[in-house]
């Protein structure tokens, strides 16, 4: 059970417990608002990587993540509102890989809305991810909260147009997280312009949550753990009372509060990332609220891999990881220090060794 | 009589071999550590080699700068092959399994000297902890 802070969430776990999904691997618990705005909760699904070997073959690994992902949160009662697609759906961003995965996310029964990655963008452009499903930007107000969606992992137009001798060539370099030949992401300056104009209509009592596959934080450059307009961003954000940003991108979990902004990340179904500060040849900057994952143990295929239930209460989100051989782990907004918190590890004195061996 | 015996010996082996076996000069020193690079290049060639597995899977996807093999910590008892094991054992379990490799590389193979190369050279300066998980 986990444990939240406020008298309307015991009452909301209560209900959890009352038991309509006591048998399944997926828990749902139903936050409400303090105030008028409704409870809800959304499933979050992100990094695929459906990487294609030959023809008809992928890559069995990060098929089965995805697909559990999809027949997990299908199986969640009451169903989600809407999912969430988090970005990198292809490996390298080909037809037949953006196909394959839009196949196994065509299984969701909610509707479903995606985040452009890096792997789906710079093979064409996002030509045909967004013939898939729409536009790489955009906004929707659901139950109250206004939902910013942003293509965060744009770079400058010299390396994206004029560097690469070939698109495959442009592509490889940015699937390679450690390339020394990538470029950094970001939000850039005509996007900015449109989110400026697009929160000038929201109120600034509205809950915000910005969809992203990049940080929009600047945590380790050498994976691109990073996004070069992050302060901008931050700074149209600012006014508002709380906005929460979801990224994808780092395939583990970590958060953080910036000001008014709460971040958190989702994991990927397919393969974890090691934090950064595995890296001893370079400096970077993990969040310092984050109590990492278990560090992953390849014998389990599915080990540090994933995905999330996001609630949001009093306009803060909640994640709730689903990690398939591992303890789940839930990251909540704490009112009383206003910032996310891992109830379960706060105390320093509880974290297990899984947490530390890195 | 003995002593120049002795002597006489002494200058028929300094006449024999002129360079002595610890005598090796800053160039040969630069020499040795080109030779070392040239092998740990190739070891980054193959961490991004999508035809070292069976699958077009690289070793970069799951580490990133080699960043989480620990080399350091080897030999250690490695939990998935169940015994105590040395670094390059695992690399094939790696090869294997999320790989999917068919054939395991020997010890002693070029490529396994280069993987294991770049793995090392990524950890640089990190103290030698062996046994450790």
């Amino acid at each position: 059970m986990t444990r939240l802070i406020s008298r309307r969430s015991v009452i909301a776990a209560g209900v959890a417990a009352a038991g309509t999904v006591t048998t399944l691997p997926v828990s749902m618990v139903r936050l409400a608002f303090a105030g008028e705005r409704e409870d809800f909760s959304f499933a979050y699904i992100s990094d695929a990587h459906i990487q294609q070997i030959k023809g008809a073959s992928f890559v069995r690994n990060w098929d089965m993540g995805l697909r559990r992902a999809v027949a997990e949160a299908n199986l969640l009662k009451p169903e989600s509102d809407f999912v969430i697609f988090g970005g990198d759906l292809a490996q390298i961003g080909k037809r037949e890989e953006l196909d394959h995965g839009a196949e196994i996310l065509s299984a969701l029964k909610p509707k479903l809305h995606c985040v452009m990655g890096e792997h789906d963008y710079y093979l064409d452009l996002g030509d045909y991810w967004r013939k898939l499903y729409g536009p790489d930007h955009y906004s929707f107000d659901h139950k109250g909260v206004h939902f910013v969606v942003l293509n965060s992992i744009l770079t400058d137009d010299e390396w994206t147009l004029r560097h690469w001798a070939t698109a495959e060539q442009r592509m490889k370099e940015m699937a390679n997280l450690d390339s020394p030949n990538g470029s950094p992401f970001m939000v850039g300056e005509a996007q900015r312009a449109w989110l400026r104009e697009d929160l000038a209509k929201v109120d600034l009592d509205t809950p915000l949550i910005v969809l992203s596959h990049s940080p929009l934080q600047k945590i380790y450059k050498g994976w691109n753990f990073w996004t070069e307009d992050a302060e901008q961003v931050q700074e149209l954000l600012r006014p508002f009372k709380s906005v929460n940003v979801i990224y994808g991108h780092v395939h583990q979990i970590q958060y953080n509060q910036i000001g008014n902004i709460s971040f958190n990340s989702v994991m990927a179904t397919a393969w974890p990332w090691p934090y950064p500060e595995a890296y001893t040849q370079a400096e970077s900057h993990l969040p310092v609220l984050t109590v990492p994952m278990n560090r992953a143990d390849p014998f389990f295929e599915r080990d540090a891999t994933g995905w999330q239930l996001i609630s949001v209460h009093s306009g803060h989100v909640a994640a709730r990881y689903k990690l398939w051989d591992n303890p789940k782990r839930t990251v909540s907004f704490d009112p009383v220090e206003e910032k996310p918190v891992d109830f379960d590890y706060r105390d320093a004195a509880l974290r297990t060794p899984s947490q530390s061996h890195y | 009589m003995r002593v120049p015996f002795v002597g006489l010996m002494l200058g028929l082996l300094l006449l024999a071999s002129p360079a002595r076996a610890d005598d090796f000069t800053a160039d040969d020193v630069a020499r040795y550590e080109k030779e070392f690079d040239g092998v740990r290049a190739d070891g980054r060639k193959l961490w991004t080699d999508d035809k070292l597995g069976a699958n077009g899977v690289v070793c970069a996807q799951c580490h990133p700068n080699a960043a989480n093999t620990h080399p350091e910590t080897y030999p250690k008892f490695q939990k998935q092959l169940g015994k105590v094991a040395q670094l390059w054992e695992m690399v094939n379990w790696c090869l294997r399994n999320p790989l999917e490799r068919k054939e395991p590389l020997a010890a002693n193979d070029p490529r396994m000297t280069a993987l294991l190369s770049y793995i090392a050279y990524e950890r640089r300066g990190v103290k030698i902890r062996p046994g450790e998980h």
